[in-house]
């Protein structure tokens, strides 16, 4: 098995061109870039979203002030609105890595195919 | 003796309980520093919360919405979201390939002993200043919870120490993460509790808490009788620099989170990485669910209780423990101080964890030994003995500073060190690969320092005081602020990223490093070769 961070080789273990080898296949290539389609625009959306909150309270008050259920303002309920996209794009993650879970483990078979052969 | 003191001693026993039985299974370094990596899903998400909800949040984020309306919610906010950065960038990653510390996974690819050197810096002044920050502020409740029971300031910081190095010492990992979990949920049944109380005051009705809510009435320092719109931005954070400070703030929380050493320890606890995604989302639910509720808690002592009467008694610290004795009397105002103590003792014991975890990983056998132990246990031995001293270095700073020390700032310094400093290097060492030993140094460096000083020449040390202001409360330099914002993060954030960036490209290629970033994507992707649950 590959060496544990503890030891710290600072020269490329033995085991470095199975590594690299894995990290050319098709899978796990594959693996990447499904990950890739997800996180990158997930983790854009939700840092804009959340610093509109910010700019808007600050740079646009009276916007932000208008009540629009009784005394409840617009500054509130983008607020509120925060944690619901936040539970929401948890919620899509957790669905979209289960297709993640699947092509890892497509990757971890290629491994023992690859070994195998005779490594 | 007063039902206050009766509920602490019954946590007290309790966690100790925990701790004798959890020091019997502490016998190898993988159960002392990560539990055996058995704990589930649930189990974990519970502990995040717990070691992220502490005191600061439940009476300090209370006590700001209470006196400041919707800007103190505005915290409750980034609290949350910044777990979606621990969910999506951090937590899987750093369960693959990491083994009990931060360093571990920013040591990979680099030469180990500077960046661990540094990343060890990080993590032990982070830690350190969170923990100062909460045993001051465990001490000034204690001993204002227990009033009239004769514990003093004094001898509420030194107890509340001794009791976390206990658990860490003996307990280790599996003893802070129950500790921790029984805390957690305390707290939200506590809040859950008092929220469905303030709305009972006004009927149920939704309507007629927010009609309240807007018109809350208190007395400004000058004597005049004020009625403000606490549901209206603006009250904390104003012109001119008040926008600007918000937006750092909120850099510092959403980025800061996943750096922040404590919390990212607890995903070494669990068996791999899709449990530790599971138990980022159970977190998230907690978390979520208790800073919704914080509104409740803030508007509910600000319009039940008022400003005027929690000023008077005890400051804004104290806003929910005396809402809950508005509305329960004492005996529940005795369940809720409770809580909030057994939420400052839970996270110190976190913290002290997280710290002497460091140095004894990292200093202690990567750094001295070489990443050998020279004799079996030894790490352990180093981590307990790191755990007392930096227990005892709390306390005895914490009684130096005294229960009115001014030091919220000391959890926006924690979050903005974990913001500049430790993410862009954790970032980098994961997602690029030309990320050498330099950039890590010279990025976890600059970020530290462009931190540390951009607080220390901001408002939180540098103001000048009113003639009235009391001593103890005073700035420590009575000068006009040099850098205008309470946050560094919106300067300290990109520093850190620039530093880690320049540092990189201005030192020479590193082919090894880069020929191990293969090794750490792959492992980092499909947990190939990493740290497994230790079995029965």
């Amino acid at each position: 098995m590959p060496t544990p961070p503890g030891s710290e080789p600072r020269t490329p273990s033995a085991t470095a061109s199975v590594w690299n080898r894995i990290a050319q296949t098709d899978d796990f290539k594959k693996l990447l870039a499904a990950k890739k389609a997800f996180v990158v625009p997930a983790t854009i959306i939700f840092v804009l979203y959340y610093f509109a909150l910010p700019v808007s309270v600050g740079y646009f008050p009276a916007f932000m002030q208008r009540k629009v259920w009784g005394p409840v303002n617009i500054a509130y309920l983008f607020a509120l609105s925060q944690f619901l996209v936040a539970w929401l794009i948890a919620y899509l993650y957790v669905r979209a890595a289960r297709e993640f879970d699947l092509r890892a483990a497509a990757v971890i078979k290629d491994l023992g195919n690859l070994e195998a052969k005779g490594n | 003796m007063n039902t206050t003191l009766i509920l602490f001693l019954a946590f007290i026993a309790v966690t100790l309980g925990i701790t004798a039985w959890a020091s019997r299974l502490s016998g190898s370094s993988a159960s002392y520093f990560a539990a055996n990596r058995r704990v589930s899903a649930w189990q974990n998400g519970v502990a995040v919360a717990g070691d992220y909800m502490s005191a600061a949040s439940f009476l300090g984020i209370a006590g700001l919405i209470a006196f400041f309306g919707y800007d103190g919610f505005m915290y409750s906010v980034g609290f949350l979201v910044a777990y979606l950065t621990v969910l999506l960038v951090v937590a899987e990653p750093l369960r693959n390939t990491g083994k009990y510390t931060m360093a571990d996974v920013l040591a990979y690819r680099s030469h180990p002993r500077p960046v661990r050197a540094m990343a060890s810096l990080s993590t032990i002044t982070v830690s350190t200043f969170y923990m100062i920050a909460q045993m001051v502020g465990a001490g000034a409740l204690v001993a204002l919870l227990l009033k009239g029971s004769g514990i003093s300031f004094r001898l509420a910081v030194t107890s509340v120490g001794i009791l976390m190095i206990v658990y860490v010492v003996f307990g280790g990992m599996i003893a802070t993460t129950w500790v921790q979990i029984i805390k957690a949920i305390l707290l939200i049944s506590g809040t859950i509790l008092l929220s469905f109380m303030v709305l009972a005051h006004f009927g149920f009705s939704l309507g007629a808490f927010f009609t309240a809510v807007s018109q809350v009435h208190y007395h400004a320092p000058d004597g005049s009788e004020v009625v403000k719109d606490f549901l209206t931005p603006g009250l904390r954070y104003k012109p001119p620099y008040g926008a600007l400070d918000l937006l750092s703030l909120g850099m510092a929380l959403i980025f800061g989170t996943a750096g922040l050493p404590h919390i990212l320890v607890r995903f070494y606890t669990v068996p791999d990485a899709k449990t530790a995604r599971f138990s980022v989302v159970w977190a998230m639910w907690l978390i979520g669910i208790f800073y919704i509720l914080t509104t409740f808690l803030g508007w509910g002592a600000a319009t039940i209780v008022g400003r005027d009467f929690i000023a008077k008694n005890g400051g804004n610290n104290m806003s929910a423990p005396l809402l809950a004795n508005a509305l329960g009397g004492p005996i529940f105002f005795a369940f809720i101080s409770a809580i909030a103590f057994a939420t400052i003792l839970a996270v110190v014991a976190g913290l002290t964890i997280s710290a002497s975890t460091s140095f004894a990983h990292d200093v202690w056998t990567n750094i001295i030994r070489h990443g050998q132990e020279h004799n079996p246990g030894e790490e352990r031995r180093v981590a307990r003995i790191a755990a007392f001293v930096v227990g005892a270095i709390s306390i005895a700073i914490a009684i130096v500073l005294g229960p009115t020390a001014n030091v919220a700032f000391l959890v926006a310094l924690a979050f903005a060190v974990a913001a500049s400093a430790n993410l862009p290097v954790i970032l980098f060492s994961i997602f690029w690969k030309r990320f050498n030993t330099a950039g890590a140094v010279a990025g976890l460096a600059t970020g530290l320092l462009a931190s540390i000083v951009l607080i220390f020449i901001g408002p939180s040390i540098m103001t000048v005081d009113a003639p009235t202001v009391a001593p103890a409360a005073r700035h420590i330099i009575q000068h006009a602020p040099i850098f205008p914002l309470e946050n560094p993060g919106i300067l300290s954030i990109p520093l850190g990223f620039l530093g880690a960036i320049f540092g990189t490209l201005l030192s020479q290629r590193d082919p090894a490093g880069e020929e191990k970033f293969a090794e750490l994507q792959v492992r980092a992707n499909t947990g190939l070769g990493a740290e497994k649950a230790v079995a029965h």
